[in-house]
């Protein structure tokens, strides 16, 4: 077996440029585009510009501000595309509720709601860049994470924890409501990277060889599998499938990253499937989904809200009937679970094919972040969130679009739901200190030399 | 581990790319079907609230749009004389359809058929709301008016026809309804008046004048004697007339509901008797082949060419004797929309040539531009001219001195039929006239299922014949 060497430090530096100029430009380009999305939609059904108008700009680009400052100071090497393509996600969601907001009499004020939560998730991003220095201060504690995790999941289950649409994934705090699982999603994430950044060695290394097969040692491999199964059995008891794909895909992402072994998705594909024919054959609402998805025309009342949003992406046609002239109040949960739909009504198969390539920007540069990052634990972190987001934005769209069975799950940064809107905004904090440090500046080192003779080489573990 | 992150990157644009595929997918292949279809609330609601033209008659509207008052629907359809013209306008519903011209032109009404594309992007470039275009259409409001007061309470239906032109003039269908209470924007109170309509014992949302077929009886015998004038016989040509005709291979006969006048008797005297044997007679000499053809020449069981919705008339194929002899005199599987047997006197009145039915000369936009027009066009020539004539005496003899007789009008050169078709033991049966005047040249066809009077007083020349009489005068 070769053994890669220690790199010598050549004597060059890497300095990434820092573009925060661009950032700001950018950023300023995507709040003005969310801001005229709600000035738009309020006046073609208002038929005026709603007098509040000084108040929502002056918030809403002092929101975008103060996020720019922040990172201008803590994270000045962070990727500059992320954050305004957040804000431009988020704006665009907000707009959309707002718009949505007008539909009943008297309107209501779902979106001053998710405004504020807005502000939470900016306050907790800009928290996050201040207090967390460096991302691998989260490496110290998985098992702690982990238990975290598993606490933020049971809570629904407890006095606190309300039912609504079939799946008790809820808690009411003071008459908020908020999904823990939203949260656990990422300290999962953390407490998955830090065990295999931990073990990854001894997992690929270290082990039995089945049938051509590596397989680890039970003490490496069993901590993380119990972790893992009773995250899954709880959000499958819970109901909350579509949390439960996500987990699965990001456990199954860092396995193969940290091992580099293609037996581990190859084996994840097969588990997934089974599960899935299991699931179809052992449960009743599994079936339902699928029915919908393949045939929603055979049921017309059982599967309404599906068939609601097919007829709105198809009444929205290519360019959409523009913000504020569409029906998206046909399509229930039309501000939450189902607000693709919405944006494809009034902003047409070309709007929504927009965001969908705004999620993909966030995901590659995610991934990229990931790919610079010095540390494994940071490339495992920022490939694993990236990921997440990724599998969220396929499972929701493509549901809501039928390219899949229905899981549900929000859209990032769009539905309504604080909750998630704040994870999400941790997730993005996240993935920028992991940027900031992928990308400052840095010794460069030469390409890894492989060892083939006898020189006194040190090995390294790292 | 960078190389397994570059793998997932791939698998991630993957991904995307499949949700971009499939957005392409639903625009480009789902959206049609899913705009299409019935549920589809946008749309439907859409379409309900539009500007949509004006139905006219003369320069009145008897359908149009008025701005409601209301943001999310800005239209309502409105309905003047709602029950005097239900017929021809039809209903126009936000849940259950449309029918008639709304129905027929809707796109144009809308103003979303093709002919209106450059109109459309003129509106678009000019800044104008898009609005729908108007039907002109020939109707004749006394003639409508006589028809649907002249038939009153009974259960019954009166076309009439310009017969050189085609152009429809009245097009009644009574009991009629008001199509205002259909439109209204109040759903509830639509959908109580919809059940009501549809559960009534009346049934007042049939069309019965063009969506009906009825057994055409005695009426029919203006076809078996075209087909028997065009086989080589004229009107003075003997015919027997026995008092009962035995039906071949059956155990049943026919028999005579009026005094034919004698064992034999001549091809005007059958027809202005209405003589049952006579025609059944020539039926069978005639063969089913025969019958069929001339009934196919006039229309039966060819789709209908008039520019409203409507339904086509029978004549069964495939039949044995003792059918044949039934269906010579308008019974067994014999049916016919009274539009129908309008346009068999029209033809009859026009010498031999049948025009296409049409309600709507023109479309126009709102500035007056003509978009489309129904030039009077030849439909088909299902008899000859000489034979045309000669049928014509034969009917003006019915309405001189025949059953037709309560149709004269004075001054007036009348042609007709009359026609008492059996149904059921247990109902009443269908009374008929159909028949031309000369000034003004007008087929008129007369249909009533139920009047409401004694069994025995039932007859086309008593029931139906003085309904003729009103809209021939009404039209003078």
């Amino acid at each position: 077996m070769s053994v890669t060497v220690q790199p010598e430090l050549s004597g060059d530096v890497i300095v990434y440029r820092r573009r925060r100029n661009v950032e700001l430009a950018l950023l300023l380009f995507a709040q003005l585009l969310g801001l005229g999305a709600w000035g738009i939609a309020q006046f073609n059904v208002l038929g005026e510009f709603p007098p509040s108008w000084p108040v929502v700009t002056g918030c809403w680009l002092g929101l975008g501000l103060l996020a720019h400052l922040v990172v201008r100071w803590r994270l000045p090497y962070a990727d500059p595309v992320i954050l305004p393509c957040v804000f431009l996600l988020n704006g665009l969601g907000l707009a959309m509720i707002a718009r949505m907001d007008l539909i009943p009499t008297p309107p209501k004020t779902d979106a001053t709601m998710q405004f504020v939560w807005t502000a939470l998730g900016v306050a907790v991003f800009a928290g996050v860049a201040v207090l967390l220095r460096d991302h691998r201060r989260l490496q110290r504690y998985p098992y702690l994470l982990f238990l975290a995790s598993l606490l933020l999941l049971l809570l629904p289950l407890t006095p606190l924890g309300v039912e609504l649409n079939g799946a008790r994934i809820w808690i009411k705090v003071f008459g908020f409501s908020f999904q823990p699982a939203e949260i656990a999603k990422i300290t999962l994430a953390v407490a998955f990277a830090a065990y295999f950044y931990e073990k990854r060695d001894v997992l690929t290394l270290v082990g039995r060889k089945v049938a051509g097969i590596m397989l680890p040692r039970g003490r490496d491999f069993i901590p993380i599998a119990v972790m893992w199964s009773m995250a899954l059995l709880v959000m499958v008891f819970q109901n909350d499938l579509g949390m439960a794909l996500l987990i699965f895909g990001l456990f199954t992402l860092m396995l193969y990253v940290a091992t580099q072994r293609k037996f581990w998705p190859a084996l994840a594909l097969v588990m997934f499937l089974i599960a899935g024919v299991a699931a179809y054959r052992l449960t009743s609402h599994v079936p339902r989904r699928v029915a919908s998805w393949l045939h929603p025309f055979d049921d017309f009342d059982a599967n309404y809200q599906i068939i609601q949003a097919q007829f709105g992406l198809a009444w929205g046609g290519l360019f959409g009937r523009g913000l504020g002239d569409g029906r998206p109040g046909l399509t229930p949960l039309g501000k939450s679970d189902f607000i693709a739909a919405s944006i494809g009504e009034e902003l047409g198969i070309v709007g929504l094919m927009a965001v969908v390539v705004i999620y993909g920007v966030i995901v590659s540069r995610a991934l990229k972040a990931g790919l610079l990052c010095p540390d494994g634990f940071g490339k495992l972190l920022a490939g694993g969130l990236g990921f997440v987001l990724a599998l969220q934005v396929f499972a929701i769209i493509g549901g809501v679009t039928r390219l899949l069975p229905l899981t549900g799950l929000t859209t990032p940064f769009m539905s309504q739901g604080g909750s998630a809107l704040v994870a999400n905004w941790l997730l993005v904090a996240i993935v920028m200190v992991i940027s900031h440090r992928a990308r400052m500046p840095q010794a460069a080192t030469a390409t890894p030399r492989v060892a083939t003779t006898d020189d006194e080489t040190q090995l390294v573990m790292r | 581990m960078n190389g397994p992150l570059r793998k997932v990157s791939i698998f991630v644009a993957l991904m995307m790319a499949a949700l971009l595929v499939n957005l392409t997918y639903t625009s480009v292949v789902r959206q049609e079907s899913l705009l299409e279809h019935p549920s589809n609330r946008r749309v439907r609601d859409a379409e309900f609230s539009r500007d949509r033209g004006a139905i006219l008659v003369g320069n009145d509207p008897i359908a149009m749009s008025v701005e409601s008052g209301r943001a999310s629907v800005p239209y309502q359809r409105e309905y003047p004389a709602g029950e005097l013209w239900a017929p021809v306008t039809g209903w126009f519903t936000r849940v259950h359809g449309t029918s008639g011209l709304e129905r027929q032109y809707t796109l144009e009404l809308a103003g979303t058929a093709s002919t209106q594309a450059v109109n459309r992007a003129v509106d678009l470039l000019t800044g104008r709301k898009p609005a729908g275009a108007n039907l002109q259409t020939s109707l004749d409001p006394a003639a409508q008016k006589a028809a649907m007061e002249a038939l009153g309470d009974s259960k019954g239906a009166v076309v009439a026809l310009n017969y050189e032109t085609g152009r429809v003039l009245a097009l009644a269908s009574t009991p009629s309804y008001d199509p205002n209470q259909l439109a209204t924007l109040d759903t509830k109170a639509a959908g109580e008046r919809w059940e009501a309509l549809l559960n009534a014992d009346d049934e007042p949302l049939k069309n019965r004048a063009v969506r009906e077929v009825y057994p055409p009886g005695s009426t029919f015998k203006l076809i078996t004697a075209a087909a028997a004038v065009e086989s080589g016989l004229n009107p003075t040509s003997e015919v027997a007339s026995p008092s009962s005709l035995r039906l071949p291979n059956s155990s049943h006969s026919m028999g005579n509901s009026t005094n034919c006048g004698g064992e034999t008797t001549t091809l005007e005297q059958a027809l202005a008797t209405s003589c049952n044997t006579a025609f059944g007679k020539l039926g069978l000499d005639l063969g089913a082949d025969e019958l069929q053809a001339m009934a196919e020449r006039f229309g039966f069981n060819t789709e209908p060419t008039v520019d409203i919705p409507a339904s086509a008339s029978r004549f069964p194929t495939d039949i044995d004797q003792a059918q044949t002899a039934l269906s010579a005199i308008g019974q067994f599987d014999v049916a016919a929309s009274p539009l129908q047997m309008a346009q068999v006197v029209a033809a009859i009145a026009n010498d031999g040539q049948m025009m296409r039915p049409t309600i709507v000369d023109n479309v126009l936009t709102r500035d007056l531009q003509i978009l489309s027009a129904n030039s009077p066009t030849e439909q088909s020539r299902p008899i000859s001219e000489a034979t045309a004539k000669q049928l014509q005496q034969m009917m003006e003899t019915v309405v001189r001195e025949g059953t037709g007789r309560p149709a004269r009008v004075d001054g007036l050169t009348i042609g007709g039929k009359t026609g008492t078709a059996q149904t059921a033991p247990d109902r009443p049966p269908y009374a008929w006239f159909v028949g031309y005047a000369k000034e003004p040249k007008v087929a008129v066809a007369v249909f009533i299922e139920d009047a409401g009077v004694a069994r025995d007083d039932i007859s086309g020349g008593r029931l139906a014949a003085p309904v003729f009489r009103s809209v021939v005068q009404a039209l003078k």
